[in-house]
């Protein structure tokens, strides 16, 4: 289980007085303070983890966010940003003597400027929320992490969310053009804007990922994209994982970007079709959802392409799609694949890891060896196009020793990233999930380093201080 | 190779490992004497010059030390020519994304560029404006900070959100917050065949809402540029319209090009010209390197970047206020502009660029000027205050780089 920081006392005990200053700065019904009303806050995507907050506000605009960060500064608050509340690694876990600042009020979309290919939105605007907004001029916004009818673009900004079309697209950093954020001190800054490249140092890059440690996102500059003609999906089924990563290594070496490259083992297979009863080949120990873009000659062309290279690699079956419809057939089991895993078993652990791609075979046999070991079923998900593992790992809430094992089994998964050469995470961002184990990636000074960044910020740590670093560590930096 | 600014750069200490980098660095950090930071020095003329006595280069710090082509990921210590990754990418069919812009016209030296160099500077050529910049794909560095330390960011992995981003601040930062010693990139497989459709004789405006049509097309556009007849007339494969053209660069398979070429010649206009392979290769490359400003023309120069339908009215004041020449990238919002190197113009180009909700860059001028006025926008105060104590954070003697951006910093 992992730890909480201790709650000041002084603030636990001006808990009411805190509570009036805010009702004083807001509207009436901008504060929630009553026990009943905080318990929808207490927990996130990382619902294993609970904490009720000091209390949450919910501020309409960027001056309310400045009021109350002027406030927190003033009086030693901690506060805790939250959008809605999806992160799979407890980025919005509020803490005892927090106040929790939550966004969803904040849900306009402000401009729209096809011309120039950019959209300013509010932070709790959802990420499909945005695409929705500019789709009848055929527009889009890239990034689609699997929660994007529900996750906002601050939160995005904040995790550097991802996706599975990041080869061709990039992620949120890639995709933005300026921010407006208030500081700790409660100072509204806009950063970057409607053009690329903002001369200085690049602040929006810092802050994008920076998991609500450096400051407060409020309104958000994306880029908004031109879809391409169209898009078709084929599946192919390979009889092991070596064979389907060799096929991976063959289509990047061929010169063709797919717009998406998606992976699953067995257990993914079948849990997926026993649920979306998409047609997957219940007989492979692999499979690839390939996807591409363009005119329905060229999407022809690339698949092809793309279909002979597989056939070198003695597939079990490929399927490649004729229709919009076939593509969305071939797409369902995946886009299920959280729900179809809640079947099988109500509680498991979303893990993101990140492997160089050719020791993905590797790290399969050493994730079904633990899976052995630790006795708990997993399931693996894998952007194989970027290397972004996602095991799902199975266990049983209501027993305390298996939740305990899927945790030791997560972190070592990570562990094994980390050992062959990859990353603790990809896109769902340390959090609380991932803080003990950021040593296992970073030596003692560059967490040191990276702290001294954090403190120039935020001198007082106020801001969302229990994730990202680890605990015991804080007092060096 | 330019006269170098600084006394000493001539002769850097130029350790050929990452050790000595960092012992240097932690003894000018115990004698607190300021270093002059850089690679080959190919870029030393741009923003403020830097008051230092000594100078410390990474141009001995060679080698791709990692190359994994089917992940598409190369590692190379910071002092490799760029030239020496594109000849191994390009040996498998691969290449650098953000497309870096060789400047050594422009700033009158032969000296090749490093891979360290363009990080620290992120600067991008016109693949920018759909593929992003050169600071999207670090994917990983190694650096010596003020402290004498070598820390590390990122990995050699796609994808990666492990703690703060210190890739993104230290690209860019021009020497100022640590010194890069090896970078990893993302790289891509290069594009079969390059495009461009030619619209000769729209005015700036019309050729921007030209090229932002095709940008707004479902063709995937890598390259969206207008060039007055002036600008033009340098480029030889240009010169024979004798107008102003905008240009759209389609990358891609040979046949996919085709198409797209055609279609967006039916789309935008009938009498529009598509250039072969070879001649797009030619024209994207003097767009990208500034050949429209090459090193005879006297003055200084400067990168604007606003969005790109303000392009032409930012062109537009500088041509009439100043006597300035220029041309457009990026779809319209990169605003390459030439003038007489004095003060006046400089102000005339920054308030250009803030009118119209941009940022400038200095690129070239003679150092009188350059020590003398803002190179890049100042910070607003509560934002300074956050830029000092970086700076502090990772360069707490200040021996790095000081004044490169900003005066003080």
């Amino acid at each position: 289980m992992i730890r909480q920081p201790e709650p000041k006392a002084d603030i636990l005990a001006r808990r009411d007085a805190i509570v009036a200053a805010l009702r004083a700065l807001l509207p009436q019904d901008a504060v929630i303070a009553e026990p009943l009303r905080l318990k929808p806050y207490e927990t996130d995507g990382l619902a294993a983890y609970r904490q009720v907050p000091l209390a949450v506000a919910l501020p309409d605009s960027t001056e309310q966010v400045a009021a109350i960060m002027r406030y927190c500064h003033a009086e030693g608050v901690r506060v805790v940003p939250r959008g809605a509340g999806t992160s799979l690694s407890g980025g919005a876990l509020p803490m005892a003597d927090a106040v929790v600042i939550g966004m969803m009020r904040m849900n306009s979309i402000l401009d729209i400027n096809y011309a120039d290919r950019f959209a300013v939105v509010q932070a709790g605007v959802t990420n499909l929320g945005i695409t929705g907004a500019v789709q009848e001029r055929g527009f889009f916004y890239a990034p689609d992490p699997s929660s994007q009818l529900a996750c906002m673009i601050g939160g995005n900004v904040s995790m550097n969310s991802g996706g599975a079309h990041c080869l061709k697209y990039g992620v949120t950093a890639n995709n933005l053009l300026g921010l407006k954020i208030v500081t700790v001190e409660g100072d509204v800054l806009q950063i970057g804007g409607a053009h690329l490249d903002a001369a200085g140092y690049d602040w929006l890059g810092l802050l994008t990922g920076s998991e609500g440690q450096l400051a407060l996102v409020t309104e958000v500059t994306v880029r908004i994209l031109r879809a391409t003609e169209g898009t078709r999906a084929m599946l192919a089924a390979f009889g092991s994982n070596e064979v389907a990563g060799a096929c991976v290594a063959s289509i990047i070496a061929s010169g063709i970007i797919p717009v998406a490259l998606e992976f699953m083992d067995r257990p993914a297979i079948h849990a997926c079709e026993a649920f979306a009863h998409a047609g997957y080949p219940l007989d492979a120990e692999a499979m690839l959802i390939i996807e591409v873009e363009g005119s329905d000659a060229e999407q022809d062309e690339l698949l092809t392409r793309i279909r002979t290279i597989c056939e070198q690699h003695s597939p079990l079956s490929l399927k490649v799609s004729r229709s919009a419809e076939e593509s969305l057939a071939i797409w369902k089991g995946r886009k299920g694949a959280f729900g179809a895993i809640g079947r099988i078993s109500p509680d498991y652990l979303c893990m993101d890891g990140v492997i160089p791609t050719s020791r993905l075979p590797e790290v399969l046999r050493r994730i079904g060896e633990m899976s052995r070991e630790y006795d708990l079923q997993v399931a693996n998900i894998f952007h194989a196009g970027d290397g972004n593992l996602h095991p799902l790992i199975m266990f049983d809430a209501n027993d305390p020793d298996s939740f305990h094992r899927a945790e030791q089994f997560g972190a070592d998964v990570l562990k094994l990233c980390v050992e062959v050469g990859g990353c603790l995470t990809g896109e769902h961002g340390v959090g609380v999930e991932k803080r003990e184990l950021m040593p296992v990636q970073f030596a003692p000074h560059e967490l040191i380093q990276q702290r001294r960044i954090k403190a120039a910020f935020d001198p007082g740590w106020l801001l969302n201080a229990n994730k990202v670093f680890p605990l015991d560590e804080r007092a060096a930096a | 190779m330019q006269q170098p600014e600084a006394p000493t750069s001539a002769d850097p200490i130029a350790p050929s490992d990452e050790a000595g980098i960092a012992a240097a660095v932690a003894a000018a950090g115990l004698a607190q004497e300021p270093l002059l930071v850089m690679g080959n020095g190919s870029k030393i003329g741009m923003l403020r010059p830097v008051q230092a006595a000594r100078s410390l280069s990474t141009r001995n710090l060679t080698g791709i030390t990692h190359y994994s082509p089917e992940e598409l990921v190369i590692t190379a210590r910071a002092g490799t020519p760029l030239a020496d990754i594109e000849a191994a990418l390009s040996e498998r069919g691969q290449h650098v994304i953000a497309e870096p812009p060789d400047l050594s016209a422009l700033f009158g030296t032969n000296a090749p560029q490093t891979i360290g160099g363009i990080a620290a500077t992120n600067l991008s050529g016109p693949r920018r404006v759909a593929w992003g910049a050169m600071r999207d794909h670090i994917l990983g560095m190694r650096v010596v900070t003020g402290w004498g330390e070598v820390i590390h960011s990122g990995g050699r992995v796609l994808k990666n959100v492990t703690g703060l981003d210190l890739c993104k601040l230290l690209a860019g930062s021009h020497g100022t917050l640590g010194v890069i010693t090896e970078v990893t990139l993302k790289v891509l497989p290069a594009p079969e065949t390059i495009g461009t459709v030619v619209l000769p004789g729209l005015d700036a405006v019309a050729g921007v809402a030209a090229i932002s049509a095709a940008l707004g097309s479902p063709y995937s556009v890598s390259g969206a540029a207008w060039l007055p007849a002036r600008a033009a007339a340098r480029v030889p494969a240009l010169a024979a319209f004798g107008a102003p053209v905008a240009l759209v660069r389609i990358e891609d398979f040979a046949a996919s090009v085709r198409y797209r070429t055609h279609r967006l010649r039916d789309d935008l206009r009938y009498d529009a010209t598509i250039l072969d392979d070879a001649t797009s290769r030619t024209v994207w490359r003097a767009v990208r390197d500034v050949v429209p400003h090459g090193a005879t023309d006297a003055g200084a120069v400067w990168r604007v970047s606003v969005r790109p339908s303000a392009g032409p009215s930012v062109l537009r004041e500088v041509i009439d206020g100043i006597g300035a020449t220029g041309y457009l990238d990026w779809g319209g919002g990169l605003v390459w502009i030439a003038a007489p190197a004095t003060a006046p113009a400089h102000a005339a180009v920054a308030a250009a660029a803030r009118a119209a909700g941009g940022t400038w860059t200095l690129m070239r001028a003679p150092e009188p000027l350059r020590a003398g006025i803002q190179v890049v926008p100042p910070e607003p105060e509560a934002l300074a205050r956050i830029t000092r104590r970086v700076k502090a954070a990772l360069d707490p003697r200040a021996i790095l780089n000081p004044g490169r951006m900003y005066a003080g910093i």
